[in-house]
């Protein structure tokens, strides 16, 4: 077992989801099939290979500084699950 | 026990572009909310964000007046953390490439340098701002999305401050800066420059660092000073009482003028960067940065320098000159027409900030031009108009725009100097005033100051007071 019940819940905290045992324990083994199957990479001999960041060998992509037309407030809100006049509606936060 | 006091600086500047860092969106501030925002900065899935190459300039520029090492492979991080201000809940940011590196930026405290070390300079984006019910009942907060996706600059000093002096002169130095390179408006009040403060102790003469305290929510140069006043006081009396100093970061109340714990940063702080897959990395050769350096202006040391060497002004004044922009771009303009350095200074110093003072306007928005001001300043000196008049008509070219002579003749403010006339209301006052040219034979001097005054307040201040003296004091003698 490459990861434990603890890491699950470490990470769902820092994801702010709740899972229950029985997801945990169902998360536990697929991430953990999926952490093995990558494991493979390191039988392979990348010594002499750089590291890489992106697949595409590009540089220097860039847009010019031009004002675009923005998204219409009513389309903006029609994907908010909560909403309050022009505002975006979030359960309170502390601080 | 005798502590040192650690400081360093986080400081966050939103870049002077029209546009967002990834998308065309508007970075204007003050709009309606959630009007500046489009499918990129709203972090819908499948859109591309496209890097904006003057916000990505703006930050090499920075990086090289900061004179860090420019890293000529540079590449963007997701920064992973879930906050509702943050409509992706990851903010792209730089952590394995930064844009600069190991700079540093000279200040000045007491009249002697001291240099402080940036640690790193970064590129990354802006979060939204979430706005708190006033109801402490409400279980609610809203969110406003223009200002997710604005290019801000991060600049990251290295714990080299040792009190609130030489805070104070970082800050106002690194403004400069980013001023003079137009960088960033630097607008405080509108969050375009914040700064947040790390603050250790340690005991004199050790060089081991204690746990080190961030504090949050500064909203003003002012409220950094006064926080880490509290923060140095409140470590040094939990040190002397034995009590260890927790790692945390903390919020400054302004208004109660003391520090309170963050409550979410209880929680482990992990932001599992890693490089982002969606934004290509950026090169830098040497032509591009040869431009960029050649772009930066004289800094504010090095001009407040020349402005003391150069025009002979004091320290204080070349001080006041070198703080903003525009009145730098007045003064240097106005120099440029005529050679009255001290003169301009005075004007831009005393008169022109009192204006804007006295009156609230926004310096930005003055209508003075620099030919104007040289205008005034010679017809003063041709004795057109006298200095007092010469102030009204110089809060009237503030507002308006209007030429100086334009205004004087307008309201005939032009000084009288012919001789005739001017006798005229010198008879008429000093008939008017026996009594005082008895108070004036006797002995009383200052009786003269009186009845020039009567003249000056007949004639609207217009009178030339040369002349009216003058005339004043051979008349009285004459009267016997
Ligand atoms: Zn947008």
């Amino acid at each position: 077992m490459k990861i434990g019940i603890k890491d699950i819940e470490y990470i769902a905290t820092l994801s702010r989801i709740e899972l229950s045992d029985t997801e945990k324990e169902m998360y536990v083994h697929q991430i953990d099939d999926i952490l093995s199957y990558i494991e493979k990479l390191n039988k392979l001999n990348t010594e002499k290979v750089k590291p890489v960041t992106h697949t595409v060998n590009i540089n220097n992509v860039f847009r010019e500084d031009r004002l675009e037309t923005s998204t219409p407030l009513e389309v903006v809100l029609l994907n908010a699950p909560s909403k309050m006049g022009a505002f975006f509606k979030v359960p309170k936060v502390i601080e | 026990m005798e502590y040192e006091v650690v400081i360093g600086l986080e400081t966050h500047a939103e870049l002077a572009t029209v546009t967002k860092l990834f998308c065309g969106c508007s970075t204007k501030f003050g709009a309606e909310p959630n009007t500046q925002v489009c499918p990129v900065c709203l972090g819908m899935p499948g859109v591309l964000p496209v890097m904006n190459k003057k916000a990505f300039e703006y930050a090499l520029k920075a990086a090289v007046a900061l004179s860090c090492e420019i890293n000529n492979f540079t590449n963007f991080d997701r920064k992973s953390y879930y906050y509702p201000d943050l409509p992706k809940n990851y903010q792209i940011s730089q952590n394995y490439h930064n844009l600069g590196i190991n700079g540093y930026m000279d200040i000045i405290v007491n009249g002697s340098v001291k240099k402080i070390h940036i640690h790193n300079v970064h590129l990354e984006e802006e979060a939204g701002k979430l706005i708190h019910s006033e109801d402490s009942g409400a279980n609610y907060s809203l969110v406003d999305f223009n200002r997710a996706g604005v290019p801000l600059l991060e600049i990251v000093s290295s714990p080299d401050m040792r009190n609130v002096n030489e805070v104070d002169s970082y800050m106002q130095t690194l403004r400069k800066i980013l001023l003079y390179t137009e960088i960033s408006d630097c607008k405080m009040q509108e969050g375009s420059l914040r700064f947040e403060a790390s603050i250790s102790l340690r005991k004199k003469g050790s060089d081991k660092l204690g746990n080190r305290v961030e504090i949050k929510n500064l909203n003003s140069m002012k409220s950094v000073i006064k926080a880490i006043e509290y923060e140095a006081a409140r470590q040094s009396e939990l040190l002397d009482g034995g009590k260890a100093i927790d790692r945390e970061t903390r919020l400054w109340d302004e208004v109660n003028g003391k520090s309170a714990r963050m409550r979410s940063k209880e929680e482990a702080q992990d932001y599992r960067y890693f490089p982002e897959p969606d934004l290509l990395p950026v090169l830098i050769d040497e032509k591009w940065l040869s431009t960029i350096k050649s772009s930066i202006p004289e800094l504010p040391l090095e001009k407040k320098q020349r402005y003391i060497e150069s025009f002979k002004l004091s320290d204080y004044d070349a001080g006041v000159l070198t703080e903003e922009k525009v009145l730098i771009n007045l003064f240097e303009e106005c120099v440029k027409i005529m050679d009255r350095p001290k003169a301009f200074c005075n004007w831009i110093t005393n008169d022109l900030l009192r204006e804007v003072k006295d009156k609230k306007l926004d310096i930005n928005d003055l209508k003075i031009k620099p030919k104007q001001l040289a205008s005034l300043v010679e017809i003063i000196e041709k004795g057109t108009i006298s200095s007092t008049i010469a102030k009204e008509v110089f809060s009237e070219m503030i507002q308006t725009g209007k030429e100086p002579q334009k205004i004087i003749e307008e309201k005939g403010m032009a000084q009288i100097s012919d001789e005739g006339l001017i006798e005229s209301v010198v008879d008429k006052v000093i008939a008017n005033n026996p009594n005082v040219i008895e108070d004036y034979k006797k002995g009383k001097k200052n009786a003269l100051a009186f009845l020039v005054g009567q003249v000056m307040k007949e004639t609207k201040g217009k009178a030339n007071p040369k002349i009216v003296n003058e005339l004043l004091s051979k008349k009285i003698v004459d009267i016997n």
